[in-house]
């Protein structure tokens, strides 16, 4: 069973938010990372760029695919972990302390719209 | 579609995917784990998938000499043979292993292609030749690796039709053919004597750092076999074989597509289809198959390019930026022991 933590926002594309004063850290969930398998490649969009809900906020690659990161929600990039990009592989180790980018927060309504851990864990099952 | 190992690959809690109509493993433990296997031990694979077509009669020998590039003059020493199959438009049927097997040939061939190739075969035969699609009859496992002969010897053999020295991975090994009833119990056996079983996930990543074709990819009806840098395997000096004057066509053509290999100077990974421009931007050629390359560390990539393309740097749009690639001698991959 994947792992979900309390206290962070999730989107049903298995992205995850973590509120951090007006910003918010952003990275992909243990579901998304145990499906994609061995992961091989992390970007997203660097530091300035203005991302919508939804938006493409970077991508991450397994060997076998490439997907895009949807930004769960709106605002501007701050800071990019580019530590993790350089070094994607750490995502197996651990989805959430590995923060892809941290977001300032445009709309905190945004957040109401996200699942918390036990509505994402539901989400997860049903699939 | 499923082989006979199915239960076993679900056992295993393999990954299935759809190939060419077959529910095949993509992945066991993991494609890296799994390349790795195959590199530094020895690695299994289900591909039973895999279709056999029997030729036999009087002409089978010199039909094979006409429908096939390749020499196969090897087979009349007992040897095996691989040799591109075209149209004759030079454009790919298959490409294909011919093995001397009972009284007349056994022909290997590959999964999307069983039946297309045995139209193919029979509808060109002439008197004297007879073609039989005995897939059936075969399941076919693949032990690939530098230690695959250790792992070859504490296991009963006896249920084997036919042992090839031939693989797909770039690394020693070998081939089994045996009646599928056989193929649970000796997948077992390997296993338990050391073998790890690899899927379809690695076998790509395996292939493409060896520089193999992978039908579809790198061969296709609009590709041939020249464009892929096949040349070995097609022998002008034969008087008659199909797409022979295509292909003498291609060779006198400067501008004839080349397969080409590259690698990624960043950290962008190029992928089939992805397109390919000198680094004045001007369009050259298209990515047959890309991805990473674990025995390199570095992201590597065949491509098709303009064969009067002179350059040693390309650009690949991925994503819509033009990511740096050199032009590298192929394989990318050479087995070490």
């Amino acid at each position: 069973m994947s792992q979900v933590i309390e206290g962070l926002y999730y989107s049903k594309d298995h992205e995850w938010a973590r509120v951090d004063g007006d910003s918010a850290y952003v990275g992909i969930t243990d579901y998304a990372r145990t499906s994609l398998g061995d992961i091989v490649y992390c970007d997203a969009e660097p530091v300035g760029a203005v991302v919508t809900a939804g938006g493409t906020l970077g991508a991450v690659e397994s060997v076998k695919a490439a997907s895009d990161i949807l930004s769960p929600v709106s605002g501007a990039v701050t800071e990019v972990n580019s530590d993790l990009l350089d070094n994607p592989e750490r995502l197996a180790e651990d989805a959430y302390e590995n923060w892809i980018v941290k977001i300032t927060l445009n709309d905190a309504s945004e957040l109401n719209a996200l699942m918390d851990a036990a509505d994402y864990e539901a989400y997860c099952e049903s699939l | 579609m499923r082989t006979v190992l199915y239960d076993e690959h679900i056992a295993l809690g393999a990954q299935m995917t759809d190939f060419a109509g077959w529910e095949m493993p993509v992945k066991y433990s993991g494609i890296l784990e799994e390349h790795r296997a195959v590199r530094q031990g020895a690695g299994l694979f289900d591909v039973s998938h895999m279709g056999e077509l029997y030729l036999m009669g009087k002409e089978a020998y010199s039909y094979l000499n006409k429908l096939l590039t390749h020499n196969m003059s090897r087979l009349l020493d007992g040897k095996w043979a691989y040799s591109p199959m075209c149209y004759p438009s030079g454009g790919t049927v298959d490409d294909v292993i011919v093995y001397p097997w009972r009284e007349g040939y056994l022909v290997c061939v590959n999964a999307s292609n069983t039946d297309k190739d045995f139209e193919w075969i029979k509808s060109n035969a002439p008197e004297g030749v007879a073609v039989e699609n005995i897939s059936a009859s075969f399941a076919q496992l693949a032990l690939q690796g530098p230690d695959f002969k250790a792992v070859l010897e504490k296991v009963d053999l006896s249920a084997v039709h036919l042992k090839t020295p031939t693989g797909y991975t770039g690394e020693r090994g070998c081939e089994l053919y045996l009646a599928p009833e056989n193929a649970p119990s000796l997948w077992c056996a390997l296993i338990a004597a050391g073998a790890v079983p690899c899927g379809l996930g690695a076998r790509d990543v395996l292939r493409t750092e060896a520089a193999l074709p992978l039908y579809g990819h790198e061969l296709s009806p609009e590709i041939s076999p020249y464009e892929a840098g096949l040349d070995r395997f097609i022998d002008f000096s034969k008087q008659d074989f199909i797409g022979r004057e295509a292909l003498l066509r291609q060779r006198e053509d400067n501008k004839t597509r080349r397969l080409t290999g590259i690698v990624m100077q960043g950290r962008a990974i190029a992928r089939s289809g992805y397109e390919v421009f000198s680094p004045d931007g001007e369009p050259i050629g298209i990515i047959t198959s890309g991805g990473v390359s674990p025995s390199l560390g570095r992201n590597i990539a065949l491509c098709l390019l303009r064969g009067d393309f002179g350059g040693e740097s390309v650009l690949v749009r991925i994503r819509g930026k033009n990511e740096p690639a050199e032009i590298t001698p192929l394989p990318f991959y050479k087995k070490i022991r």
